[in-house]
């Protein structure tokens, strides 16, 4: 006979399930399978004790008021993940070679790749989005003050960010080799040449010498792959730790309510 | 701010954050959907607007007008507008650096404890007349040729030959910016003083048949022009021959 479905009985008068060491005390595979995951976060927990810095960055209080405006950060940390993908796969294709293997690949990428040039679109067009968000997070971070005591090192982290990340655009600008990128960086260079005291001699590191020559393409790519990618995700790391320590600002128009314990005392 | 503020800003935020929620899920929720706001307008910058690849690198080419990305204009126009050589370092170097050096240094002289920007006029008027600076910049760069863009007052002899002459003086003149003769001469304000000698007379000393003949035929380091398309390079000739 088949049975019937179990009446609606309120919640609060269901028995409660079975805990897994009721019954007859021995666990049935499907328990060990149900607390799978329980049992694997306590192993890696036992020995790496994560769970405490866990709790800390996940379940800190962010305070009231916190709006749109405070979700521009870890926006622009989004497009460099974004930017960081994209372009593990444009270098799974990319040559740094100036005597036409580097225009030869980007072409390649572009026209027979399968989704290639939707890859490179996402690259380029990511960089402009990522610049932008960099920009407004720091007018948020500007107009509310929010660089202001205890917070001061992380605004100057954040510059730094804000350099490397027009330093990926500058860079990365030349590793198509088309007549665009060789010319505006060739301008570029030469605009850090007629700068005061290092300017110089930072066009030469750049140009790799004198003058725009083989390895000035494989210097930008090593800087724009492996140098700056490397130190904005550290600085990125320290970032975001100053912002879990320090927590991030409330809306400068928010006063708190004065405790009524302390007006009595200040009474 | 003194020790008496900081405390006060310490109780002050700590009061704020204790009213406030978890950071999981509350804040994670609003920066996931930010996040997915951020792809989408990736993705469909990417369908949209796609990638380009122009024509190989020549270094060799004698006709290219260098652009940056767009977020470099407000640099590249800085280095446009600005044209005594004896200020042009200023403008490319010593401009940013210095609003980099501020930037860098700015909570360390913004050190009031006020966090109101209606309250801060001078920092929210400064920071409102940067960015419209850099819109403005941005905007002029990207509506403005290359940096050797050319500017130059049409000839009354030119203007009484009819709109002809004045249609071939003005392609001249564009045909000029984008072959790159400023890097090496020098015309009226625009271009680089050396190594080439200045052309803003170059008319008076030499008939046109000889600024035919030596762009043709020229002085090393000069590269030969004869490549260029044969209308294109009357026109620089009717130009240059006109700057008297």
């Amino acid at each position: 006979m088949p049975k019937l479905p179990p009446p609606p009985i309120p919640p609060a008068l269901k028995p409660p399930p079975k805990r897994p060491e009721e019954g007859n005390g021995k666990l049935t595979p499907l328990d060990t399978a149900a607390e799978a995951g329980t049992s694997v976060v306590n192993w890696v927990d036992e020995r790496t004790s994560l769970s405490g810095a866990v709790r800390w960055m996940m379940f800190r209080k962010v305070p009231k008021g916190t709006n749109w405006f405070y979700t521009l950060g870890s926006a622009t940390m989004f497009a460099f993940l974004s930017q960081a993908i994209t372009g593990v796969f444009l270098a799974m294709y990319y040559r740094p070679d100036v005597s036409g293997g580097a225009y030869e690949s980007i072409r390649y990428v572009t026209n027979d790749v399968f989704l290639g040039s939707f890859v490179r679109g996402m690259h380029k067009w990511g960089a402009s989005v990522m610049v932008v968000l960099v920009f407004l997070h720091m007018g948020r971070t500007f107009f509310f003050g929010a660089y202001k005591y205890p917070r001061e090192l992380n605004w100057v982290i954040g510059v730094v960010l804000l350099i490397l990340t027009m330093t990926m655009s500058f860079t990365g600008y030349l590793l198509p080799f088309d007549e665009r990128a060789y010319w505006a960086t060739i301008v570029g260079v030469n605009i850090n040449g007629t700068g005061p005291l290092i300017g110089p001699y930072l066009s030469d590191f750049l140009r790799a010498g004198p003058e725009f020559g083989a390895t000035t393409l494989s210097r930008f790519y090593a800087i724009h792959m492996m140098l700056v990618p490397g130190l904005i995700a550290a600085l990125i790391g320290a970032h975001l730790y100053l912002v879990a320590k320090l927590g991030t600002t409330a809306p400068p128009w928010l006063k708190a309510k004065q405790d009524p314990e302390l007006k009595k005392t200040e009474a | 701010m003194n020790q008496r503020q900081k405390e006060e800003y310490l109780r002050e935020y700590g009061i704020l954050k204790s009213e406030g929620k978890p950071f999981f899920p509350y804040a994670v929720a609003k920066d996931s959907l930010m996040a997915c706001i951020v792809m989408l307008v990736i993705i469909l910058a990417s369908l949209t607007l796609g990638v380009e690849l122009g024509a190989k690198a020549n270094p060799a080419t004698t006709s290219y007008e260098p652009r940056p990305e767009w977020y470099f204009f407000f640099l590249f126009e800085l280095l446009r507008v600005i044209k005594p050589p004896s200020v042009v370092p200023l403008a490319t170097i010593g401009i940013p650096t210095l609003c980099m050096i501020l930037l860098f240094l700015l909570p360390f002289y913004d050190r009031g404890p006020e966090r109101r920007p209606e309250r801060r006029p001078i920092a929210t008027l400064t920071g409102i007349f940067v960015i419209g600076a850099m819109f403005y910049l941005t905007w002029s760069g990207a509506h403005a040729g290359s940096p050797y863009a050319l500017e130059w007052k049409t000839p009354n002899a030119v203007i009484k030959a009819g709109p002809a002459a004045v249609a071939k003086f003005e392609a001249g003149r564009k045909a000029i910016a984008s072959t790159g003769c400023e890097a090496c001469h020098k015309i009226g304000e625009n271009g680089n003083p050396g190594p080439g000698p200045p052309l803003t007379e170059i008319g008076a000393r030499i008939p046109a048949e000889g600024i035919a003949r030596t762009l043709v035929n020229p002085t090393a380091p000069m590269p030969s022009f004869k490549g260029l398309p044969a209308k294109k390079f009357e026109d620089i000739v009717f130009f240059l021959s006109h700057l008297k």
